[in-house]
Parts: structure tokens; sequence; C-alpha cells
């Protein structure tokens, strides 16, 4: 299997405040990542630097054989090869959802319309909520938008889909209804980084786990082995902790 | 004194409102009587108090009706909206009594005593509003100077335009884009052309004969169309991350924003042909209507900006993450959410804009607000001036108020969030 995204000795400071320190991190094709930690250990940074919506100040990343610096000139190519899931939805208010999927493939891929209309419907039914596609994102409930988030981003076909808490703004009854279509997705072999305190998901989808805390990944391993015997203490407390 | 003899219950109900109703009837008869018959049925009393006492017999009776769940809905409305408290109850009155004494005079003014026929000012017997002033010069109010028979062009030209703006309306969506590019970028220069001739066999109306409510028109139009897009520039500008465009932007809206339009005209009329080489000459409407769209631009800048920063950031994060480029996440994401949500700011920014228009009378040019000056001044229609502003506001206010409901009515339709 070969690699998709690389990070080599990453660094990044807001201000003063250093919010990752030296990470490095290999993705292959196809592969599940889990990201958990506590609040403020850097997760969510970490996958924003791999889009660039966060800059990192210090180190390399290179994602699909391309490297991300400022120096970037089709920031919005690799960008639109990245598909991502935000925590707190952000689906396009003034659009309808149906809207909100072919806006993208339009006018960023240049697709004829009617294709991307097709494509966004497929992507609508994959998340089960395609029967809503003419509402707004103001008239479904949380678990809705989230799909309809992701159906979004499946839109522009990436090759990697990054999920940043894709659940923690939700009631705890949609919770199931977003994780089974994510889980769906990585059935159907799609590269996933995933920020998460889902452990459940976890335990089901990843391939590896990484645990961070104070913008440094403490522990990185094989799923299996992160819940059986991890082997760090302060990977034992967390675990301890949440499950 | 005890009050609690005062409040009525269940059996004595209709006793307290028939004679508090008594008592508000005497309250307003004497309202009445005094300021259409001049005369006092309390004269008997000391000055002062017989001047309060309506007041005194509207409070008392308001207080003896104020019942809870009385049972009747009409006196129960009464009670609620009006009558709430001592205060509010004192708040009605003055509001029932002024409207008593200062409507019927107005009215008299307008329309009873106020003359129509006749062509002169000697027409007019001076009792009311002399409207023949208004008659009689409503060509110039409408045309300004423009030669009377030329006028077919303005309407032409005016005409056309509503026709358009109202096909706009009610012909299929996908032709709708097509009229509304053509309105703006089209349309303007054909209606110049028009009204001002030179060519086609039309005859050369320099502007400076042009004015009044066409006027008025013109350049509110010219300023509202073109102030927006610039308005829009800037704002994005002066959130650039490129320091060479934001300082441009802040000090050209802090340079717009710091002067008085009057100035900015005058500077527009006297001393920009300074800085124009010999020979070139700038048309004078063309120069204050660029002067008033750059100032009222600086004030669309920020009102856009307001709702750039109302957008929270995840937007601007969703529309990266889609692969979208700066300026196609400002122009599908960003400005329809921005625009939709300061539409109360841009339609103030309009209205401010149509009421600036009659401060081009420094410059020479006579919109609506500057004709009914100048047709003060006319040795014939001397005194005038109260019928002549009145017009002027009425019609201003007429053209705000379509605007301002437009505003309304365009928020509502946009309005897509639960």
């Amino acid at each position: 299997m070969s690699k998709i995204i690389e990070l080599k000795n990453v660094n990044k400071w807001f201000d003063k405040f250093q919010a990752l320190k030296d990470i490095n991190l290999e993705v292959n094709q196809q592969e599940k990542i889990v990201i958990c930690g506590p609040s403020g250990s850097g997760k969510s940074t970490l996958i924003r630097c791999i889009n660039r919506l966060e800059e990192h100040q210090d180190g390399q990343i290179i994602v699909d054989g391309k490297e991300i610096s400022e120096n970037t000139k089709d920031l919005e190519k690799i960008r639109a090869e990245v598909g991502m899931v935000f925590q707190q939805f952000n689906l396009f208010p003034h659009l309808s959802i149906l809207d909100n999927c072919t806006l993208a493939p339009i006018w960023v891929k240049k697709m004829p319309k009617k294709d991307a209309e097709a494509l966004a419907m497929k992507n609508l039914e994959r998340v089960q909520i395609a029967d809503q596609a003419k509402k707004f994102p103001g008239q479904l409930s949380g678990g809705q938008q989230q799909r309809s988030a992701l159906a979004r981003a499946l839109c522009m076909e990436p090759k990697i889909m990054l999920f940043d808490e894709p659940t923690s703004a939700l009631d705890p009854e949609m919770i199931k209804e977003v994780l089974d279509a994510m889980v769906d997705l990585a059935k159907a072999g799609m590269t996933m980084i995933v920020v998460t305190h889902e452990m459940g998901f976890a335990k089901e989808v990843a391939d590896n786990m990484i645990f961070m805390d104070e913008g440094k990944i403490v522990e990185k391993a094989k799923t299996k082995d992160f819940f059986e015997n991890p082997k760090s203490d302060r990977t034992k407390l967390f675990l301890s902790q949440i499950l | 004194m005890n009050l609690s003899i005062l409040k009525a219950d269940k059996k004595n109900l209709n006793t307290f409102i028939t004679i508090g109703s008594v008592l508000i009837f005497i309250g307003l008869i004497d309202i009445i009587l005094s300021s259409f018959l001049s005369t006092n049925i309390t004269a008997f009393l000391p000055d002062k108090i017989s001047y309060l006492t309506p007041l005194l017999f509207g409070l008392f009776g308001l207080y003896l009706i104020r019942i809870e769940f009385s049972g009747n809905k009409l006196l129960d409305k009464v009670n609620t909206n009006f009558n709430s408290s001592n205060f509010n109850a004192l708040l009605t009155l003055l509001v029932i009594f002024a409207l008593i004494k200062y409507i019927p005079p107005l009215l008299n003014w307008f329309v009873f005593d106020a003359n129509f026929a006749g062509n002169t000012k000697e027409d007019c017997t001076g009792d009311g509003a002399c409207w023949v002033f208004v008659k009689v010069w409503l060509n110039r109010f409408v045309y300004g100077l423009y030669p009377d028979t030329e006028q077919w062009r303005i309407n032409t030209a005016f005409l056309t335009l509503f026709l358009l703006v109202g096909a706009s309306f009610f012909v299929p969506q996908r032709y709708k884009k097509y009229i509304i590019i053509f309105l703006l970028f089209v349309y303007p220069i054909i209606g110049l052309k028009l009204i001002s001739g030179g060519d086609f066999g039309l005859k050369y109306v320099e502007t400076g004969a042009w004015g009044g409510l066409s006027l008025t028109f013109i350049v509110s139009a010219f300023a509202l169309i073109l102030c927006f897009p610039i308005g829009t520039i800037l704002a994005l500008g002066r959130r650039s991350k490129l320091p060479a465009i934001r300082y441009t932007s802040i000090g050209f809206i802090e340079l717009w924003r710091g002067v008085p339009l009057i100035t900015v005209l005058f500077m527009s009329a006297v001393m920009f042909p300074m800085f124009l080489p010999d020979g070139t000459y700038v048309d004078k409407l063309i120069r204050v209507l660029i002067a008033i769209t750059l100032f009222e631009a600086a004030y669309m800048a920020e009102v856009v900006r307001g709702g750039l920063q109302a957008l929270p950031k995840g937007q601007y994060e969703a529309a990266k993450s889609l692969g979208m480029g700066y300026w196609k996440m400002h122009f599908l994401i960003i400005l329809p959410q921005a625009l939709k949500l300061v539409i109360p700011g841009i339609a103030n920014t309009f209205l401010a804009l149509v009421k600036d228009t009659p401060l081009i009378f420094v410059v020479g040019l006579l919109e609506l607000a500057g004709m009914v000056n100048l047709a003060k001044t006319n040795p014939k229609w001397l005194g005038m001036a109260m019928e002549g502003y009145v017009f002027a506001g009425l019609v201003f206010w007429v053209i705000c108020y379509v605007m301002s409901r437009y505003s309304q009515n365009l928020e509502k339709k946009l309005k897509t969030e639960r």
C-alpha cells in the first residue's frame, strides 16, 4: 500500500503557544486512523493542517505527492481531493441540501449541472437523506445536517476524508445515524482520518489509533493493541476515563 | 381615602362601566367643544382647573372602567392595550386629545380650505394650502428646465425602465438574469443617451437643463447601481490579507467618510477641473455622479463589512475545504449570505443616498427640492415655500417608503432559516 499523506517533524505555534510538536505521521491509502486525546491536545489542529485550514510553521506535510506550504500554488486542487466534515456541519444555509452538494462540483470541478445533480443524489442516497434534498439546512435535524455535510464532501470524490469531531455537536440519539454512514464509507475503502471520542466506532473501523496530548503523538498503535495493552501511562489514564 | 370602594365587583360592574364611560364622554365633549366651538363648559371653574377638567374626567373614567376580567371582550381589549395603568391611561388621553386638537386643522390646511383651481397666486384665498402653485409648476418640478418639446424623451426613458423592471418580476426565471444584466449594464447607457441626445437626430440637451424629479431619479439610480459593487469590493479589500490592498481600502473609506457630502460636491465642481489638463472637460453631472457614488460607496463598504464579519468562520472553512479559491468562495458562499444579513443596512444607505441628492444644488443642478427652491423665489409666487416643501417632502417620503417596503419584502423572500 502506498503512502498518501506524510507529515515530517511538523511544528505549529499559535503565537507563543505550541500546538503541534514534532508530529510524524504516515497514512496509507485506504487506511483508517482515529485520533483521540483530551481537549486542547492538538488533534483538530493536526487534521486542519492537512488541508491547510491551519498553517504549520515548521516541517513538511505531503498530501498525494504534493507538499503543502505557503508556496503551494494549486492548494485548491489539493483541497478538492481532501474532503472534510466539521463539528458544526458548516452547511451553507442559503442553499438547499441539493445545491450544497452540487455547488463545488459545478464551480470547482466544472461538472455539468445534470451530472453534478445525479452525483449529489447518489451520495445523498448513500447517507440515506435523498428525500430531504430540496430542503434547506435550517429545516433539518443535526444528524441529518451532518449526513448532508458528509454527502457534500463526498460529491467532490475526494481521495481522503478528514473528520473533525463529527458527532460532538449532536444529540446522543443522532450520533448513531452519522456513525453508521461513516462506517459504510470506511467499508467502501475510503482513506479516513477521524478525530473522535466514539471509541465504539474506533474499535469497529480503525486500523490504527493515535493518542495525542499537549501537541505530541503520545502513542500510535494497531487498534487492538491500543485498547488491550496501551503502553504509555497517559494513554491508560485517558482510556480508563472514557471507556 | 380608601380607594377600594371604587373598585368594581360582579354586582355593580355595569354601574361602574356606565359611570366611567359617561365621565370619559364628558371629557371628550369638553375638549371637542373647546377646540372647535371655542366654548368652555367648565368656565365657571378657576382657569387652571378648567383647563385640566377634560383630563381629570377622562382619567377618573378610565380608572373606573379598569376592571380585570370584566367578561366584556371589547372592554378587556381596551384595558390591556390602552388602559393598563394610570400612566398609560394618561398617555392614551393625551394622544387622543392631541389628535382631536391638531388633525382637523391639518386636514383643513391640506384639503378643505386649500385651493386647487386657477392658474395664478391670486386664485388662492390664503386660508389653506395653495396647491395651484404645485399644479402650475408641476411640469418644472418633474422635468426641470428640460425643453417642453423634448420631454417625451424623459417619459420614454423612464417608461421603458419601469416596463423592464416590471418584466423582470414576471418573466420565467431563466430569462430573468438577461433582463437584469441588460438593466444594469446596457440600459443606463441607452437611457442617458436618449435623455442627453446629440445623435440619432435628437436635439442635444445639456445637463444643466436637466432637473426636477427626473434628475432625482437619474442621480439616485446611477449612484445606487454603482456604489453597491464598489462598496462591496472596498469591503473585501479592507479584509484582504495583502497590506497594499487593505491600506488602500481603509484609506479610501476613511477619507470619504470623513468629509461632508456637500464639501465633496463642491470640490468636484470647483477644484476637480483644476487638476485636469487644459481643454479637457468632464460634464458637471458626471462629476457629481462620481462624487456621490464614491461617497456612498464608502458607507456601503462598512455596511457590507459588517455582514462579512457576522458570518461564522466555519462558512469560510467549508468553502475552502471544498477547493474553492478566494473569488468563488466570496461570490458563491460568503457574499450571498453577508449581503442578505445587511439588507436593512443597505436599504438605510440607499435611502440616505436618495435624500442626499438635493445637495447637488451646490453645483447648480436642481433636482426636485432644488426646483421647489427656485420656484418659491419667483416674484409671482412668493410665499409658497410651505406648499413647495410639503410637496417635495411627500414625494421623497413616497419614494423612500416604497424602497423600504421593497427591502422588507426582499428580506422575507430570501429568508431560508427556520
